[in-house]
C-alpha cells in the first residue's frame, strides 16, 4: 500500500499489506482489537474466504456481524450469541402467552356484554351450552399459557444438531 | 488405537479417529453436515481449541451452540446469528405493542361495564395513545445490533 500503514490484520499477521488487501477496508490499523478477536474465533483465512464470497457492498455488514459474534463468544465461551437468542426467545414466548391471556379476557368481556336482545332469543339450554363450552376452553388455554414447553432449551429445538 | 467408526470430524478431515479424539463426542458420524458447517465457518483447529478451554461438563452445550452459529452463518453469510437476534427483537417489539393495545382495550371494556363516562374517555385515549407512541424495544443483551429487513423467513421457520 505504498507509504500507507498496514491494516490491523496485516499487522497482526505480520505480512505486507497490499493495495488489494481484502481486510484493509474493514480492519483499520487504529483498531487492532477488532481483528484480533475475529481472528481468534474464526481465523483469518476463514474470514477472508467468507468475505470473498460476498458482494463488496455487503462485506462491511458481514464484518460487523462477525465482530459481534466473536465478541459474544469471548464473553460467553459456552453459548456465545446463542445465549442472547435463548433469552430473546423466552421473552417472545412470555409475551405471546400474556397476549393470549389478554385476548381471552377480551373475548370473555365481549361475551358478557352481549346485547340483551340476543340473550332473550336464546333458550336456556342453548345458553348453558355456550357458557359451558367457554368455561371448558378457558382451562385449556391457561394450561397452554402455563406450560413451559415453549421455553425449553432452544438448543434442543434444532433437530439437525442433536 | 484408532476408533473403528470415525467421527464426522475425522471422516471429513480424512484422518484416523483416535480414542481420545477431542471432537468425536460432539460430532458423531451420523451427522456429517453439522461438522461441515462448523469447519467451514470456524475451522477444526479453532473449534478443538475452544472446546479444550471449556470445562468438560459444558463442552456439549458449547459444541451445540457453535454448530448452531455455524449453521446460521451458512444460511445467512452476511448476518448469521445476528440476523436471528434482530428478528427476535422486532418480534418482541410487535408483541409488546399488541399486548399494550389489548390491555388498553380491556381497560376500556371494563370502564364500559362500570358505565363511568370519565373512565371511558380516559380508556379511549389510552387506546389511541398506543397507536401514536411506538413502544420501546427491549434492550438487547449486547449493544449495537443490526437492523435488517430482508431476513430469510426459512431461517426462522426452521428454528422457531
Amino acid at each position: 500500500m505504498g507509504g500507507n500503514s498496514p491494516c490491523a490484520s496485516c499487522k497482526l499477521l505480520r505480512r505486507r499489506c497490499t493495495k488489494d488487501c481484502i481486510f484493509a477496508p474493514y480492519f483499520p490499523s487504529d483498531d487492532p482489537h477488532k481483528f484480533a478477536i475475529v481472528h481468534k474465533i474464526f481465523g483469518a483465512s476463514n474470514v477472508s474466504k467468507m468475505l470473498q464470497e460476498l458482494p463488496v457492498h455487503q462485506r462491511a455488514d458481514a464484518v460487523g456481524s462477525l465482530v459481534y459474534e466473536a465478541t459474544a463468544r469471548m464473553r460467553d465461551p459456552v453459548y456465545g450469541c446463542v445465549g442472547a437468542i435463548s433469552y430473546l426467545q423466552n421473552q417472545v414466548s412470555q409475551l405471546q402467552m400474556q397476549l393470549a391471556v389478554a385476548q381471552t379476557e377480551i373475548l370473555c368481556i365481549q361475551m358478557q356484554q352481549e346485547p340483551p336482545l340476543a340473550e332473550q332469543k336464546m333458550e336456556a339450554d342453548d345458553k348453558s351450552f355456550v357458557i359451558n363450552n367457554n368455561l371448558t376452553a378457558m382451562p385449556q388455554l391457561l394450561n397452554y399459557a402455563s406450560s413451559s414447553n415453549v421455553a425449553q432449551d432452544p438448543l434442543k429445538r434444532e433437530f439437525l444438531w442433536t | 488405537m484408532s476408533n473403528p467408526t470415525r467421527c464426522a470430524a475425522c471422516r471429513y478431515l480424512r484422518r484416523r479417529c483416535c480414542e481420545d479424539c477431542a471432537l468425536a463426542p460432539y460430532f458423531p458420524s451420523a451427522n456429517p453436515h453439522r461438522f461441515a458447517c462448523v469447519h467451514r465457518i470456524f475451522g477444526a483447529s479453532n473449534v478443538a481449541r475452544m472446546l479444550q478451554q471449556i470445562p468438560v461438563e459444558q463442552r456439549r452445550q458449547a459444541a451445540d451452540a457453535i454448530a448452531m452459529e455455524a449453521y446460521w452463518r451458512v444460511q445467512d453469510p452476511v448476518y448469521g446469528s445476528v440476523g436471528v437476534i434482530s428478528m427476535l427483537q422486532r418480534e418482541i417489539s410487535v408483541a409488546q405493542c399488541e399486548l399494550a393495545e389489548t390491555q388498553a382495550q380491556i381497560t376500556m371494556y371494563a370502564s364500559q361495564a362500570q358505565s363511568q363516562p370519565n373512565q371511558i374517555a380516559a380508556a379511549q385515549c389510552l387506546v389511541e395513545d398506543v397507536h401514536l407512541v411506538p413502544s420501546q424495544p427491549s434492550q438487547p443483551p449486547f449493544p449495537g445490533l443490526y437492523q435488517r429487513d430482508d431476513i430469510p423467513q426459512e431461517t426462522l421457520q426452521r428454528h422457531f
